[in-house]
């Protein structure tokens, strides 16, 4: 490890290891955060899920937004249409997207998770979720 | 680079340590690796989450899943589950004895609801082994804004003006501490931390040593900048090998980068830590013995005046403080005095740590806003007494502070009221007691303990003491007088004016505490020769009920002495001239027909 020669230093390792605590702390605030989880079972994976997870986090990151976190989740039953990520924007019912591209993905980030407007390729809810 | 986005936190505080959470850790590593899911699942060890009544603890994040109980085979359905089918692992979550529901949010837990985290804000948030986790959450930043931005005096009027007071019990503004020491000029100054934790039931500042071990490295090094040392001491007792192990690793880690040692952050500010053992002994909480004893001497402690802030370690002006007052000092500097006195009652301000012991549903460590209730610690996040019995009494401030009953459930938790009340806050500890404690039975175990912990310098302490614990042998024996309840107050007394330092002067305090809430008790100990709890076995005694018992022999079975003689299909009876009080007829007996008078 080098020697941190100045207060300035400090504050810019500190700009490189945040990510490390990112997700802890926004798991301290989910609630008020918009959660998008990619499915991440085996038929995810094996239709480019990693990939496109990857790059909603790169690209979220890149463009500086804050009020959002992406974590992943397993298989939703959709497997004709993976891969598949659902967007909960809180107070709002969950909304799945099938079939995302890397071109999806940014649509979605830019529309959906920016500016709160749907996009095309929204899987229709055709089941209920028993709540505890 | 890995895109985590999932991260699975083990405990690995010491409770959940010794139930084998690095065990758990290992095969979670394992099953994760095996599911090709390592550039997205981080699974680290962590300090305390507080909730030890149920360790281990694994926390799942970002969605806050809190699974409970946890064993390291439990490790491959976690993994399966919920990271690669995305279902919780239901018969792992915590459930709400209230409401006999699954919480999965730790959020949502009533444990965690009314707790306010400051100087516990990274304890089982980061990796304490890791400076970068620390570092991303602030770490280090207030001792850098202190060098570069501010003066030795900007800082201690902060802490001044925040209102923070010592958390090892004693209550005394921080801030004026540090001016003092402050003021006395020395060719070398020193920074100790008292890390010398020995209250029975207590386990904050091994908590945060254990957790968060950089906050106390940059507190103390802020300390030094603000009175001039350039030294820094912790003093912490060998039967820490944890705390000992993750602080050595922080000093380590805080020299590499430069945070520690030589012109720091090139600011020309020179600041060391170094580690001195205590071998346990509580008196080394006191601050003159601890400086005797990290000076190599007997661990005595001596008369103030001279105050450690004029004549302290090796004569030099000395600052102590407490871990957990340290652990408050970075964020002080950060959000502002403002904030900080913001929090808490008029004139104890932030919060404090709290270790609940005893008889309560949720063993753990707490932290709250001062001038919480004590109902709302017991009942809202302790979850209430153990198997629905009825509260009693708890026990603040160790050996040396006194007990608080129903009478006291909705006083504010804070330094003054406690002491009003008899009690005080010490650094933590709450034992909780039910109806089946017996009160001069838990005097006498405090004053047992301040007997043996006593260092034997002065008479009061030494011979006191032990006169006390006599006569509270004798009451609990059955064998009590009168006039031994006159001879406990008068002695009592007479130590609290005499004794030299707080252990003796505070060792009283549970006996006259609990006289005054509990005169009954006492009373009944010596009059009635009874004990109304039932713990006192010299006075106690067990009888088969005629009417109940249907002679199954059970009972006789399981009596050690043969005091339990009949007939099958008849009543049986005890012959109280070879019963020994051991109650395992009292506890095999299925029809209730034996029973403790």
């Amino acid at each position: 490890m080098a020697k941190i020669k100045s207060f300035e230093e400090l504050k810019k390792i500190k700009d490189q290891v945040q990510s490390k605590v990112g997700l802890r702390e926004k798991g301290e605030n989910i609630d008020n955060l918009i959660q998008i989880r990619v499915a991440m079972a085996t038929c995810g994976i094996a239709s480019g899920a990693r990939e496109i997870m990857n790059y909603m986090i790169d690209e979220m990151t890149s463009q500086g937004i804050e009020n959002a976190v992406v974590t992943q989740t397993g298989c939703m039953g959709y497997c004709y249409a993976e891969p598949t990520i659902e967007v909960t924007t809180p107070g709002k019912e969950p909304v799945i997207y099938g079939d995302v591209t890397k071109e999806k993905a940014k649509e979605i980030i830019d529309e959906h998770v920016i500016k709160g407007e749907l996009v095309d390729g929204i899987i229709p809810m055709t089941h209920k979720t028993i709540d505890q | 680079m890995a895109n985590y986005t999932m991260h699975m936190l083990v405990c690995s505080g010491t409770g959940c340590k010794s139930a084998e959470s690095d065990l758990i850790t290992a095969n979670l590593e394992k099953y994760v690796a095996e599911a090709n899911m390592t550039d997205e699942v981080q699974v680290l060890k962590t300090g305390c989450f507080g909730f030890c009544e149920k360790g281990p603890v694994v926390k799942i994040l970002p969605d806050n899943t809190f699974y409970v109980q946890v064993t390291p085979d439990d490790a491959e359905e976690i993994v399966n589950e919920h990271i690669i089918k995305g279902r919780k692992v239901e018969r792992l979550l915590f459930v709400d004895p209230k409401t006999e529901k699954m919480v999965s949010d730790s959020k949502k837990m009533d444990f965690y609801k009314k707790q306010l985290r400051i100087a516990l804000r990274n304890c089982g948030l980061i990796d304490p082994d890791n400076i970068d986790e620390y570092i991303a959450r602030d770490g280090y930043h207030a001792l850098g804004m202190a060098l570069t931005e501010m003066t030795p005096q900007d800082v201690i009027k902060v802490v001044k003006d925040s209102g923070l007071r010592g958390r090892g019990g004693g209550g005394f503004p921080t801030g004026l501490k540090w001016e003092i020491a402050s003021k006395n000029d020395a060719d070398q100054k020193y920074v100790v931390c008292n890390a010398d934790e020995g209250d029975p039931g207590a386990f904050m500042d091994r908590s945060i040593l254990e957790g968060d071990p950089h906050s106390v490295v940059e507190a103390m090094a802020i300390c030094g900048y603000s009175m001039g040392a350039t030294i820094g001491k912790v003093y912490i007792r060998a039967e820490y090998p944890l705390a000992i192990k993750r602080l050595e690793k922080a000093i380590e880690d805080a020299r590499e980068y430069g945070l520690l040692g030589k012109d720091i952050m090139g600011t020309g500010f020179d600041f060391d830590i170094e580690l001195t053992f205590g071998a346990g002994a509580f008196v080394c909480g006191e601050e003159t013995a601890l400086i005797h004893s990290m000076e190599g001497e007997r661990g005595e402690p001596t008369t103030k005046p001279p105050f450690p802030a004029e004549s302290g370690y090796w004569g030099k002006p000395t600052n102590v403080n407490n871990v957990e007052t340290f652990a408050n000092v970075p964020v002080i500097l950060l959000k502002g005095a403002d904030w900080f006195s913001s929090i808490g009652s008029e004139k104890s301000k932030g919060t404090k740590v709290f270790a609940l012991a005893g008889k309560i549903n949720n063993v753990g460590l707490i932290e709250v806003p001062m001038g919480t209730t004590l109902r709302e610690v017991i009942y809202d996040i302790g979850g209430g007494i153990k198997d629905g019995k009825k509260f009693k009494a708890v026990q603040t401030g160790g050996p040396s502070g006194g007990c608080l009953t129903v009478d006291d459930l909705d006083t504010p938790i804070d330094y003054e009221n406690l002491i009003a009340k008899g009690s005080m806050m010490g650094s933590g500890g709450m034992i909780v007691m039910d109806e089946d404690d017996c009160m001069p039975a838990v005097a006498k175990f405090y004053l047992e303990f301040t007997e043996e912990e006593s260092c034997g310098k002065c008479t009061p302490c030494r011979v006191g003491t032990k006169r006390l614990s006599e006569l509270l042998e004798l009451i609990t024996d059955g064998k009590g007088k009168m006039e031994h309840l006159d001879e406990l107050k008068r002695l009592s007394r007479v130590i609290k004016d005499t004794a030299l330092c707080g252990l003796g002067q505070t060792a009283p305090n549970p006996v006259l505490s609990t006289m005054e809430a509990f005169w009954d008790e006492y009373i009944a100990h010596i009059k009635d020769g009874r004990c109304p709890a039932g713990q006192c076995t010299n006075l106690l005694q067990y009888i088969i009920s005629e009417a109940k018992c249907v002679g199954c022999t059970a009972c006789v079975r399981v009596c050690p002495t043969n005091a339990i003689t009949g007939t099958v299909k008849k009543p049986h009876v005890i012959d109280q001239a070879k019963c020994i009080k051991c109650g395992a007829c009292y506890d095999k007996c299925k029809f209730e027909a034996i029973s403790k008078q």
